[in-house]
């Protein structure tokens, strides 16, 4: 508790903004967390709810028309939104890696799987090529890539997609980083593939001890991946906590919405209860909590203000207005 | 099959796409000797991973692709038949079968406001006698999908993709089908939209008393929407069974594997469940193994599997398994 | 480490003790009605895809400049003439007498028997805003001229290159397979014709035969070359448009949208007309706002080296070529149609980049 660095990452009151021909994009508006090393954190959202701009914020490859308006992004204690492209580029890769949702855009399809994995251990360690290419077939082997010899010399669309997200998890590891951050790693494949896309995450994580953050849109995918949850709807945090938190004791409409709409064993021959309305339009954000416009309790107050985060539990916190009016009506019970 | 009345009869349909590889012409088989049948009303889920075929079963069916062989029989009328060389002329029979698409940016013409979209149909089958008539079908056909007859006059790119998909479907409803192709129709969906558009499926069956071929891979959507469940490998069909019966009792090694593998939202659960690892990733559909398809990842493959593929058999209560081990 | 000792101690608390309770008043707390939800709920301004990229557009300054400056170019084409009194096929006349003093006069010069005529009666002549050339006519109502044969050139080129282009390619690209096949071959084969010298070989061999023909008529004042340059317009280079449009159609065939028109029973006719066509306008529009220059670029060409337009009738690029021989007396006479084709062809193609860019956001 007391050690200085017991967070990995840190993220402050993050804002960052896309500023588009049709004015700001707000796509994260003030969310903060911490990340404990060699766990996985799970982000969670629909798309439009900026699960995505907060893992570009924290490597800072935002799109040019995007920048961090406000916040920080701290790295074993050190502030990295106002290092230089040179730093971060040193950063990027050896300290924080990225996966992608499609692993055929993300591998440049003109050159071998051997050389741009190669590419990436020399441009971070200093090995020398001989040196290189057995750390890539290591590599390889380490993400069960079957026959990893002859992989080097393949060029990725002679890859499936399974063993292209192999090959992106090889490279993304392949200098040790602290922190992996998997955006949506396996929405673009098959069940039977993220399946083992997904075990082959957590074997890498036990055998290496790196952080993972998550995002993704699946609950599935978080509930069988995920240590701690961050819940995030229009570009703010709903509420964070436990993974048994969240799913077993959820505080905030949306979650509770979420969970309500997903078919489980249980209600399988009962109608679904979906979450009305249509996502929230970015370009016109709500005043309030961005989730009132759908929310079926919704009040005055969350029109409005957006409630401060708060605890429910040692570790899960919350922010709606429901939770607060309890308190306030439980409060004047007891007084009166 | 039995002697109960079906509306759709599917028999030995094969589908195969010519692909050049260098000069030489090889068939692509996408869909090789599938059967089955659907009755009035109910749901038929069809699952499996992509490049399984499931999609061009739908397209098929609908005769927007030229089949093989096979037959395909639709409430009591032939409507293709290669033994006997029937191939009868779509356009009747467009108001009874539909379909609805997976992607809801590229299924609507942008170019098109709400009202043309889903008067279209109409416009070719010329459903109306005035322009009023198609104008009080439109909105009322808008009003069933549950959207606001303020926004008739917008282009299709204005609304969300759940919004999108409700304007597909109002289209698919247009011409009043008895059957509707739905292909993957909520997996581009955010989860919250997922459960509005799959009870509107539910509602307007319902309603309406139409039949689904319900295409997906989400085996809990699917689960959740169907009556009966037909599991795809490599254009084949490997099970067929009441959508419980399949959950709880899966015979064949795929559909076992295939149910094992989807991560449960539910965390105690899914800490405790043993997900069965398939070894491997699915072979090309151009190099096909011999016999059955799914043998090169199957951990109860035999040597018989290597032969012959092997037929659907019936275990009881319609619950059809194509294995040989099983 | 004190603040984080305190978050722990915050986490075992009440809400009651985290948040100020006390502040909020239990009015707030009524549920909010539908009304109010939707108001925060709001669809944006509704937009037609055409009124979206004209405002894209209108926010592309060198695009905007650009319409400016071809509609100040129009404006004074169409105008100029009718207060000219000078005609551009004529020698300057004063007072019914052909001045022969008035060759190579410089901008705003008079000739002497101007000069005299002017002194003499007390009336003020037109000046000559550009001068004369070398056969005393005037040269800014040539460089008019010559402005309007190079645009219309243009324009003209442009359209059939559009029409037969758009034919062929849609053609070529809704059928597909082996009529597609045959058709691209055919264009393959125009495509490795070397443009220039069948020009070149077609202005020799029209000129005989189209001579007796046009003998009359008004296209007899364009002359043979601009009539064959019209024709290899029409035979060579629609290729280019052809291949566009079946790209273009061959991608939208592909949408699902297309797929859903066929299964709603939709003809051919019908699915070309209703549901590719208006998605591959921008881009015909575009192409063909493209083609206008290159069209204009070659005519100066080819009338720089004497291919063009039939005197006394000019274009810019005869003009340029006339002017080549004087060039170090009156280098005006050549810098003045030059910078006219270099704006024409600038403002076009910055105006086709701006209508590409506020139109089709995928070819950038």
């Amino acid at each position: 508790m007391s050690e200085e660095n017991e967070f990995l990452l840190e993220v402050d009151n993050l804002h960052t903004s896309f500023f588009t021909d049709n004015g700001e994009v707000r796509a994260v508006n003030g969310i903060s967390f911490k990340l404990t090393p060699g766990t996985t954190l799970g982000i969670v959202g629909e798309s439009g709810s900026g699960k995505s701009v907060t893992a570009y914020s924290i490597m800072q490859i935002l799109a040019e028309t995007g920048r961090i308006v406000e916040g920080s992004v701290s790295y074993k204690g050190e502030n990295i939104t106002n290092w230089s492209e040179r730093q971060l580029s040193d950063f990027r890769g050896s300290k924080v890696s990225i996966i992608f949702q499609d692993p055929m855009t993300s591998l440049n399809p003109v050159f071998t799987v051997g050389f741009q994995l190669e590419e990436a251990i020399r441009l971070h360690t200093g090995k020398n090529k001989m040196e290189a290419k057995a750390r890539a077939i290591e590599m390889l082997t380490l993400v069960g890539v079957n026959e990893p010899e002859s992989r080097i010399r393949q060029y990725p669309h002679e890859l499936s997609g399974g063993m292209r997200q192999r090959v992106m998890i090889a490279m993304a590891l392949c200098c040790e980083p602290d922190i992996l951050i998997a955006d949506e790693p396996t929405t673009a494949l098959d069940v039977t593939i993220q399946a083992q896309i997904l075990e082959l995450m957590q074997d890498l994580q036990k055998k290496m001890g790196m952080a993972i953050i998550m995002v993704t849109h699946d609950l599935g995918v978080i509930a069988s991946m995920c240590d701690e949850i961050l819940v995030m709807y229009g570009g703010r945090i709903c509420e964070r906590g436990t993974a048994d938190e969240i799913f077993y004791n959820p505080c905030h409409e949306y979650t509770k919405g979420l969970l309500r709409s997903i078919p489980k064993a249980d209600n399988m021959n009962e109608k679904l209860m979906p979450i009305g309305g249509t996502p929230i339009n970015l370009l016109n954000m709500p005043e309030g909590c961005a989730f009132c416009p759908r929310c079926e309790n919704a009040m005055k107050i969350c029109l409005t203000q957006q409630p401060d985060e708060y605890w429910v539990s040692d570790d899960h916190l919350a922010s709606c207005w429901l939770n607060i009016k309890d308190a306030v009506i439980a409060q004047e019970g007891a007084g009166a | 099959m039995s002697e109960e009345k079906y509306l759709l009869e599917v028999e030995h349909l094969k589908q195969y796409f010519p692909v050049s590889q260098g000069f030489k012409k090889i068939p692509l088989k996408a869909v090789d000797d599938v059967s089955f049948a659907i009755r009035p009303g109910e749901t038929l889920g069809l699952v499996g991973e992509s490049g399984c075929g499931k999609t061009t079963v739908g397209r098929t069916l609908l005769r927007l692709y030229q089949p093989t062989a096979g037959r395909i029989v639709f409430d009591g009328d032939v409507l293709f038949d290669s033994d006997k060389g029937i191939d009868v002329d779509m356009l009747p029979y467009r108001k009874k079968m539909q379909m609805v698409f997976q992607d809801p940016y590229s299924s609507l013409n942008p170019r098109m406001t709400v009202e043309d979209i889903i008067g279209e149909p109409l416009d070719v089958h010329k459903l109306y006698s005035t322009k009023q008539e198609r104008r009080d079908k439109i909105l009322e056909l808008m009003e069933l999908v549950g959207l606001n007859a303020e926004h008739a006059m917008r282009y299709a790119h204005e609304f969300s993709g759940g919004q999108r998909q409700r304007i597909g479907i109002a289209r698919a409803l247009a011409v009043n089908p008895k059957f509707i192709v739905c292909d993957e129709p909520v997996s581009a969906l955010d989860v919250s939209i997922q459960a509005q558009v799959v009870n509107m499926f539910e509602e307007l069956q319902e309603k309406l008393g139409v039949a689904y071929l319900f295409i997906a891979h989400d085996l809990l959507v699917v689960h959740h929407i169907s009556d009966r469940i037909a599991v795809m490998y490599l254009g084949h069909l490997m099970e067929i069974a009441d959508a419980d019966d399949l959950n709880d009792n899966p015979l064949h090694p795929y559909t076992l594997s295939l149910l094992s593998a989807v991560p449960i939202p539910d965390p105690k659960t899914a800490r405790l469940s043993k997900r069965i690892i398939l070894e491997g990733d699915v072979p090309s559909p151009l190099k096909m193994p011999t016999g059955c398809p799914f043998r090169t990842r199957c951990n109860y493959a035999t040597d018989k599997c290597a032969e012959k593929m092997p037929e659907l058999s019936d275990r009881g209560n319609g619950h059809y398994v194509a294995c040989w081990n099983r | 480490m004190e603040a984080q000792n305190n978050e722990v101690l915050k986490r075992r608390q009440l809400l009651s003790s985290q948040i100020d309770l006390s502040k909020f008043n239990k009015d707030i707390f009524e549920k909010a009605t539908d009304d109010e939800k939707r108001q925060q709920d709001v669809m944006g301004e509704s937009t037609t895809f055409f009124k979206d990229g004209m405002r894209r557009l209108r926010k592309n300054p060198l695009a905007m400049g650009s319409i400016v400056v071809l509609v100040l170019i129009l404006l004074t084409i169409i105008i100029a003439p009718m207060f000219c009194p000078y005609s551009y096929s004529q020698i300057t006349n004063v007072g019914g007498r052909r001045d022969k003093s008035a060759a190579n006069l410089g901008p705003m010069e008079y000739s002497q028997l101007e000069t005299q005529y002017m002194e003499e009666t007390g009336e003020k002549l037109f000046p000559h805003l550009l001068g004369t050339d070398s056969l005393g006519r005037d040269y800014f109502i040539r460089v008019i001229y010559g402005t309007r044969v190079s645009l219309s050139v243009g324009v003209v080129a442009a359209v059939m290159v559009l029409i037969i282009g758009l034919l062929y390619g849609s053609i070529a690209g809704y059928f597909g397979g082996t009529v597609d096949l045959i058709m691209m071959r055919i264009v393959d084969i125009i495509y490795s014709l070397p443009d220039m010298l069948i020009i070149i070989l077609l202005s020799v061999v029209l000129n005989e035969t189209l001579t007796p023909l046009l003998a009359g008529t008004a296209l007899a004042k364009l002359g043979t070359n601009m009539i064959s340059m019209f024709i290899v317009f029409a035979l060579l280079y629609w290729v280019g448009m052809a291949r566009l449009i079946r790209g273009q159609i061959l991608t939208i065939k592909n949408n699902e949208y297309v797929l859903a028109a066929r299964a709603i029973g939709t003809k051919d006719g019908r699915i070309l007309r209703k549901h590719i066509l208006p998605n591959c306008l921008s881009v015909i529009i575009i192409t063909t706002a493209l083609q206008v220059p290159s069209a204009i670029f070659t005519e100066s060409y080819l009338s720089f080296l004497g291919l063009g337009v039939s005197a006394p009738l000019t274009s810019l690029g005869s003009l340029a070529n006339d002017a080549r021989g004087a060039m170090q007396s009156y280098p005006h006479r050549l810098v003045v149609p030059a910078i006219i084709i270099c704006l024409i062809v600038l403002a076009l193609n910055l105006l086709g980049d701006g209508l590409r860019d506020a139109f089709d956001s995928k070819l950038k």
